[in-house]
């Protein structure tokens, strides 16, 4: 699995950057089952995010694969 | 002597929140850039005594009423130009990929909007100017918006404008339009250097000239001096723009700042009064960055130091906290939200 702020193993290398406060500002940018960068759309109330391979997530189902 | 000493000694001779009392509060003039200096290097035990008399000012000459509007990206990414700030620049290595919203999209985050009570949507796109097929969008996405029965007052920020695109806003109804000076005019050339603050003042006079309201801020936290705010309020105050966004940097991973500290507290509640004072009558709204600056404490003490609007929700590329929250937040401060019918 990698990481959905920066794209990197989530478990390899040093990740307190993707887990303060900042990164939770953040919607995720990187697909967790593959780390292709995705297509994100924030609205004023949520955000969905689609990866060419592994399909949308939104902010209501974020573990979801659409 | 330095100037700084010599500003500190004048203003303790002459107390700054004193003359502000009578300048702003009582006669409605902003304060100048060397007064508005002179309050960003007042020290940190006078905050309470600042952030008290820029209430008054905002009660005094704006009212109570609180401006809540939502904002959604249009198009997202792929910008040309090399604003040093923003992850939506196709010039850095951001995680940010290009995106269009679609009209339903579009009425569907309108529709959010008004449901949270909210006067104002702006809807805004990651571009130098308009095209054509942006223009086109963008009409035909007012046009769905009042067709759905939505009459949220609608805004647009779309970059730099010509004469001939301004006139076409105006048609659509778009009744304000947001560009920000970002930045002290001295200071912006460290920032952009793909277009000039003065390209960004044209447009800004255009709209104005056009009808349309002026909405124009920036962003604090990035790189500029105490002397470059205090120059940046003065040039906003000369625009005399309806709205001023007030921004707190958000480092973004990829882009130049990504390694900037993030505006401290104290310091932006400093500056939210010191632009109050600037601008007594200016609707001054909180924009992104707070919640990483000021956190849910620091957003109240702004509403009670000079805030008078405030984006809910989400931003374009960085999440907000929920809408109710801020909505809960201004029913506990017993500051009503401006109505519809009073935006038109």
């Amino acid at each position: 699995m990698y990481c959905v702020h920066c794209g990197r193993p989530d478990a390899e290398g040093d990740h307190s950057g993707c887990r303060g406060v900042r990164a939770a500002l953040e919607p995720p940018r990187f697909c967790a089952e593959c780390a292709r960068r995705m297509v994100v759309q924030v609205t004023p109330v949520g955000w969905s995010a689609r990866c060419s391979r592994h399909g949308e997530i939104t902010s209501a189902e974020p573990t979801s694969v659409v | 002597m330095t100037a700084a000493a010599e500003r500190t000694q004048h203003s303790s001779t002459e107390d700054v929140l004193a003359v502000a009392r009578e300048q702003v509060l009582d006669r409605g003039t902003g304060l100048s850039q060397e007064q508005v200096l002179a309050v960003l290097e007042l020290a940190d035990d006078r905050l309470e005594d600042l952030l008290a008399l820029a209430h008054e000012v905002r009660m005094r000459w704006c009212g109570p009423e609180v401006e809540v509007e939502g904002i959604i990206s249009l198009k997202t990414g792929g910008c040309p130009e090399d604003c040093h700030f923003c992850s939506q620049s196709g010039r850095f290595p951001t995680p940010v990929r290009s995106a269009w919203l679609d009209i339903p999209g579009l009425v569907e985050a309108a529709r959010q909007t008004a449901a949270t009570g909210a006067t104002e949507f702006c809807i805004v796109a990651a571009v130098r100017g308009p095209d054509a097929r942006l223009l086109s969008q963008v009409r035909d996405g007012v046009k769905a918006i009042r067709e759905s029965g939505n009459d949220i007052q609608i805004a647009c920020s779309l970059g730099m404008l010509t004469q001939e695109q301004v006139d076409e806003l105006v048609a659509m109804g778009v009744h304000r339009y947001n560009h920000n000076l970002e930045t002290a005019r001295s200071h912006f050339p460290n920032v952009v250097t793909t277009h000039s603050w003065e390209e960004r003042w044209d447009t800004l006079r255009m709209v104005r000239a056009a009808g349309m309201e002026v909405c124009s801020g920036g962003i604090l936290g990035m790189g500029e001096t105490t002397e470059q705010r205090a120059e940046f309020a003065a040039q906003l105050a000369e625009l005399e723009p309806d709205e001023v966004p007030m921004n707190f940097l958000i480092p973004q991973p990829g882009t130049p700042y990504e390694h900037y500290e993030p505006v401290e507290g104290r310091e932006a509640l400093k500056l939210v009064a010191a632009f109050r004072l600037a601008m007594p009558r200016t609707m001054l709204r909180f924009a992104g960055g707070r919640e990483l600056t000021l956190g849910d404490l620091g957003a109240e003490q702004g509403m009670l130091g000079g805030i008078n609007a405030i984006i809910v929700g989400n931003y374009l590329t960085n999440l907000g906290r929920p809408a109710q929250r801020d909505l809960d937040m201004l029913a506990d401060l017993k500051m009503p939200i401006k109505a519809l019918a009073d935006s038109l």
